[in-house]
Formats: structure tokens, C-alpha cells, sequence
């Protein structure tokens, strides 16, 4: 891949193209059921475990910050609350988004690459069917899916162990964390984290087929397209992440 | 009856590298017609622009009354349907078996029962001589049988249009024998366009009606198959006969006075280097594959039949009256 600012604004612009393109396709008529259930259970497959084990790690390192930084303002009482923020808000959409990102897009991008390479796209294409119609959309709405569950996985998993970590390990009163859960927390943070993880989900499987798509030069084609796919879906996810926590404080109205 | 293709003034470059231009040639219906060409001179790159896959600079494709070079992407994929396509390598998809490779285009386009479907597969599976392979995954099976298993899976929405690009690449030449034959008899049978891209130059002095050939850039020449194998022109007879001497070299072509040299070598009847590769079997026309004897002649293949057997009396003719009379001749040439 040369560097040239006219090629990276192709690409931007290709990839906005599909992007497009995938937003047309998606009401096309024969829903393309199989593929999508196939499809979210592989990218369950791959992101669940990983997941779960990278969340417990993420919601105790957020109780022992939490933990500390209350105890030195002297306000223990609020621990619970500001630690299921952290876990609802930002934590949990980030860890949907990076696993989904490097568990779930690598393995589709390296899919179609593959895919790509061997000929196997243009045949398709050459049988009449629609590439995007029957690989691509139900990848994407599989993602998005998958994405939606995972953040409601990665929540609760975050939360509980934030509460091993702050009520075991730091001796806090298992009574005040809980009881102040709503005082900060509201459903909103719920709802809004949810639509980011769909739309982090949307994102992740869209620039992954894309690159999947465009693989070309054999299989070190592939391997480069995978590494593109994952570092360019990262840096769209953060900037998205960043937006999209900007418009809700000034859409939603804060407790307190 | 199959679909005419015509291609008018078709150009197509990658960046500043042209691939050729100006290409302009007639693929009648139902006929079928073979593009040589040396090596890296864009004869799969012009498969993948007549089924649009590529858009080409400049000029059109005309098919059915529809220039595929200017349709939009949902009309493109109606055409396709006209179409099919063998890959160098079969392009099975590799996630699926035999089976349900070759039953994708019908359960993708067609609302056929699972038993018709079945029935369709099986049909086609047998045609290529794939039967009791259907549960093999692409990946299991030799490079010879997934060509097979693409040809099935081409063959299965009964094309007007049929594609083939190299054929006979990584095929022993028995397997290559039988394929020409399959190519002959499917072109009785189903009365399809067929154009075959290959540098086997055995197959197309056997096979086709027509023979083009693409070198530096352009379609030399495009025209009947006798034309071309009797032609004086040094590239086609280079190319034919698999010689060294001519104006095809190693890397690209050769410059104007090595190649001025080597024809007049020629026409001294001055050969050097080894001829005769890829099945170049010496000058002039030879007889041409006719279907196998169960399958019933179209009248089109009744005529073809019945030139080729009068072309054959003429030859034997020839060869006995020169016996007779004890010319050590050149051989028969220029028929």
C-alpha cells in the first residue's frame, strides 16, 4: 500500500462506498437467514471466552482505581456508583469493541480474503449473486448482533467483579455498593452504551470485509489485509467512541 | 441456441501499463471459438472483462443486445446468468462440498425441489465423471477434479455463454484428451458460445471454429481456424508451430532486426532450437475433433462432419498420389 494522500482518500472513499452499499442491500429480499445464523454463532464462538476473561481483569482494575481515589477523597459511600459508571458507560463498550474488533473482524476479513484470492468471490459474481447481498450483510448484522450481547455480557460481568474486588479484597460494605448503584447510573447509560456496541459491531465488520474484499498479492495479500483491517478498525472505533460520548452529555441530561 | 458476443475497440490498461487495446472481435453463436496467446498477454484479464468483472477504458461489449460495459451493478447480474465460467482452479467455494458447490447457482436462482436439484447435480456430476466424489471438500480433492467439479457447477443453469480459462493447466494430457472431447460434445448437446483462453496448442488446432491470438498489446488476428492455421503471418506460425525463431522472445518481444534475421533463417529453411512445445505439431491444418458417436449431430455439426471427412479424402488423396509418385514433399501443408 503506497502512502499518497489521493490513495488513502480512495480508500476512505471505497469504504464509505460499501458502507453505502451494505445500508442498500440490507431490506434485499431473500434474507440471507442461514448466513446470519452461521455467522453470529462463529462470532460468539470467537469473542465469548475472550471476552469473559479480558472483562474480570478490566472491571477489578477499575474497583481498585475506583477504590483508592474514594477512599483518598473520603467518599467510600459513592464507590459503587462511580465504578458501575465507569463499567456501563465506557468500559464495557470499549472492551466489545476492541474484541470484536480483533477476535471477530480478523477472523472475517481473513475469511473473505481468502476467499478473494482463490477466486471464489468473482465466481460468485460471475453466478449471478451478489457478494455484499450474501457474504457481507449478514456478517454486518451478524456483528452488530453479537456486539449488542457481548456489551450486556461485559457489563455484568464487570460490575460483579468489581464488586468481588471492592467488598472482598478492599473491605468495602456490600450494603453501600449496592445501595448506590442508581445514585449516578441511570438507564439511559444503558440504552446509549448498547447503541455504541452496535454501531462499534457495524464498523468492525464492515471495514473487515471491506479489506477482505480488496485482499490481492496470494496469501501474504491476506495476512496484510487482516493487520490493516484490525489497526484501521481500532482507530475508526476510538474516534467513534469519542463522538459518540460527546453527543450524550449533551443529549441526555445527568443525575445530580 | 447460444448468444453472439461482439467486442468493439475494447481497451484495457492497469495504471500507464496497457494490457491491450483495440481489441475488436465477433464470437459467433453457438460456435465455439479459442484465445491464445503467450504468456501474461491479458487473456484472463479479457475472460474477466466479458463477464464484467473488469471495466475496460475504452470500447464496448455487446451481448444480447446489452453492452456490458455500461450496465448498472442489479442489471450486470442478469446478464451473468447467461454465463458460465470455469476458473483456472475451479474456484470451488472452499466451504463447502462437491455436492452442494455444484447445487449453488440452482438453489441460489431457481426454486427447484431438493429432489430436482438432486437430480440436476448428480446429472452433471456424472457428465464430468465426478460420481460418488460428492461429498469431498474442495480442498481433498486433485487440481484435475476441482476443474471437473467448476465445469459441473458452470454447466448446472444450462449457460448460452460458456467461459474457459486454461482448461487444460495442471491436467495430464489424457485428462486433457477427454476434456476436449467433453468440450465437443457439450457443444452439440447444448448448442452454447463457447470461447476457451489457452496456450495448448494441441487443443486449439483440435477443438474450436475459430482461433484468435493476442500478442504485444493486440489481436493479431481473429478469424476461422483454418484461416489461422494456414496462415503466412510470423507470429501466428511462431506462436502455432512453438518455434523460437520468430518475433515472440524469452521476456517480450525481440527487436526488429533479431526478428528480421531469424525470418529470413526461416525462409531458408534454416530451423535451430528445439519446436513442438505444448503440443505444436508441425504446419498446416489437421483434422478437427468431431462429438463422440452416441451423441445426435446438430445440422451444424452435421456440415462441420461432413467438410472434415471430405477434407480427409482430399489429404489421403494427396499423400497417395505423391507416394505414387515419389516427391519427397514438405509434407501435407497448407490445406
Amino acid at each position: 500500500m503506497s502512502l499518497s494522500p489521493t490513495n488513502a482518500l480512495k480508500h476512505s472513499g471505497s469504504l464509505f462506498a460499501l458502507f453505502l452499499d451494505v445500508l442498500r442491500t440490507l431490506p434485499r429480499r431473500p434474507l440471507q437467514i442461514r448466513e446470519f445464523i452461521q455467522q453470529s454463532w462463529f462470532i460468539a464462538s470467537v469473542t465469548i471466552l475472550p471476552t469473559a476473561l479480558v472483562s474480570i481483569p478490566f472491571g477489578a482494575v477499575i474497583a481498585l482505581q475506583i477504590g483508592s481515589l474514594t477512599r483518598q477523597l473520603g467518599a467510600q459511600s459513592f464507590s459503587g456508583a462511580a465504578s458501575v459508571l465507569t463499567v456501563l458507560r465506557e468500559a464495557s463498550p470499549i472492551v466489545t469493541a476492541l474484541l470484536i474488533a480483533g477476535a471477530g473482524g480478523s477472523a472475517i476479513c481473513a475469511d473473505l480474503g481468502a476467499r478473494k484470492i482463490r477466486e471464489e468471490i468473482d465466481a460468485m459474481e460471475v453466478l449471478g449473486i451478489d457478494p455484499i447481498h450474501r457474504l457481507v450483510v449478514p456478517r454486518v448484522v451478524a456483528s452488530m448482533a453479537v456486539a449488542v450481547l457481548l456489551n450486556g455480557l461485559v457489563s455484568v460481568v464487570g460490575v460483579a467483579g468489581g464488586y468481588f474486588f471492592n467488598v472482598v479484597l478492599q473491605n468495602g460494605t456490600p450494603g453501600a455498593y449496592l445501595a448506590s448503584f442508581t445514585t449516578l447510573a441511570q438507564l439511559p447509560d444503558l440504552y446509549w452504551a448498547e447503541l455504541k456496541a452496535l454501531l462499534f459491531g457495524a464498523i468492525a465488520a464492515i471495514v473487515a470485509s471491506y479489506k477482505g474484499l480488496t485482499a490481492k498479492g496470494g496469501p501474504k495479500g491476506v495476512g496484510d489485509a487482516v493487520n490493516q483491517s484490525v489497526v484501521i478498525t481500532f482507530m475508526l472505533l476510538f474516534v467513534v467512541n469519542f463522538v459518540m460520548t460527546a453527543i450524550y452529555f449533551q443529549v441526555v441530561p445527568q443525575r445530580g | 441456441m447460444g448468444v453472439e458476443i461482439c467486442v468493439e475497440g475494447l481497451t484495457k490498461s492497469f495504471g500507464h501499463q496497457v494490457i491491450w487495446q483495440d481489441v475488436s472481435l465477433t464470437l459467433p453463436a453457438g460456435e465455439i471459438s479459442v484465445l491464445l496467446g503467450p504468456s501474461g498477454t491479458g487473456k484472463s484479464v479479457f475472460l474477466k472483462t466479458l463477464v464484467g468483472l473488469l471495466k475496460p477504458d475504452r470500447g464496448s461489449i455487446w451481448i444480447d443486445g446489452k453492452d456490458v460495459t455500461r450496465l448498472r451493478e442489479h442489471d450486470l447480474y442478469e446478464v451473468r446468468k447467461l454465463f458460465g465460467v470455469l476458473f483456472q482452479d475451479g474456484a470451488l467455494f472452499g466451504s463447502m462440498d462437491l455436492y452442494d458447490n455444484i447445487a449453488f447457482p440452482l438453489r441460489e436462482h431457481t426454486r427447484k425441489s431438493e429432489r430436482e436439484i438432486r437430480q440436476i447435480v448428480l446429472e452433471k456430476m456424472d457428465m464430468v465423471g465426478l460420481l460418488g466424489a460428492e461429498g469431498k471438500l474442495p480442498g481433498e480433492i486433485s487440481g484435475g477434479m476441482r476443474k471437473r467439479a467448476g465445469l459441473a457447477r458452470a454447466l448446472v443453469l444450462d449457460p448460452e455463454i460458456i467461459l474457459f480459462d486454461e482448461p487444460d493447466s495442471g491436467l495430464d494430457p489424457v485428462r486433457v484428451a477427454y476434456l476436449n472431447q467433453l468440450i465437443v460434445d457439450l457443444n452439440a448437446q447444448i448448442d452454447a458460445t463457447f470461447l476457451i483462453v489457452t496456450h495448448d496448442i494441441a487443443s486449439a488446432r483440435l477443438v474450436p471454429d475459430n482461433i484468435g491470438l493476442l500478442f504485444r498489446r493486440e489481436l493479431v488476428m481473429f478469424g476461422p481456424r483454418e484461416e489461422l492455421l494456414s496462415s503466412g503471418e510470423p507470429v501466428v506460425g511462431q506462436f502455432l508451430n512453438g518455434r523460437m525463431q520468430g518475433p515472440i522472445g524469452m521476456a517480450e518481444e525481440k527487436d526488429a532486426a533479431q526478428v528480421e534475421q531469424e525470418l529470413a533463417e526461416l525462409d531458408a529453411g534454416n530451423h535451430r532450437g528445439p519446436k513442438g512445445g505444448k503440443g505444436a505439431s508441425g504446419a498446416g491444418v489437421t483434422p478437427r475433433l468431431l462429438p463422440s458417436e452416441g451423441i445426435v449431430r446438430p445440422p451444424r455439426w452435421e456440415e462441420i462432419a461432413e467438410y472434415e471427412e471430405k477434407m480427409q479424402r482430399l489429404r489421403d488423396l494427396r499423400a497417395a498420389s505423391k507416394g505414387a509418385v515419389g516427391v519427397d514433399g514438405p509434407g501435407v501443408t497448407g490445406i
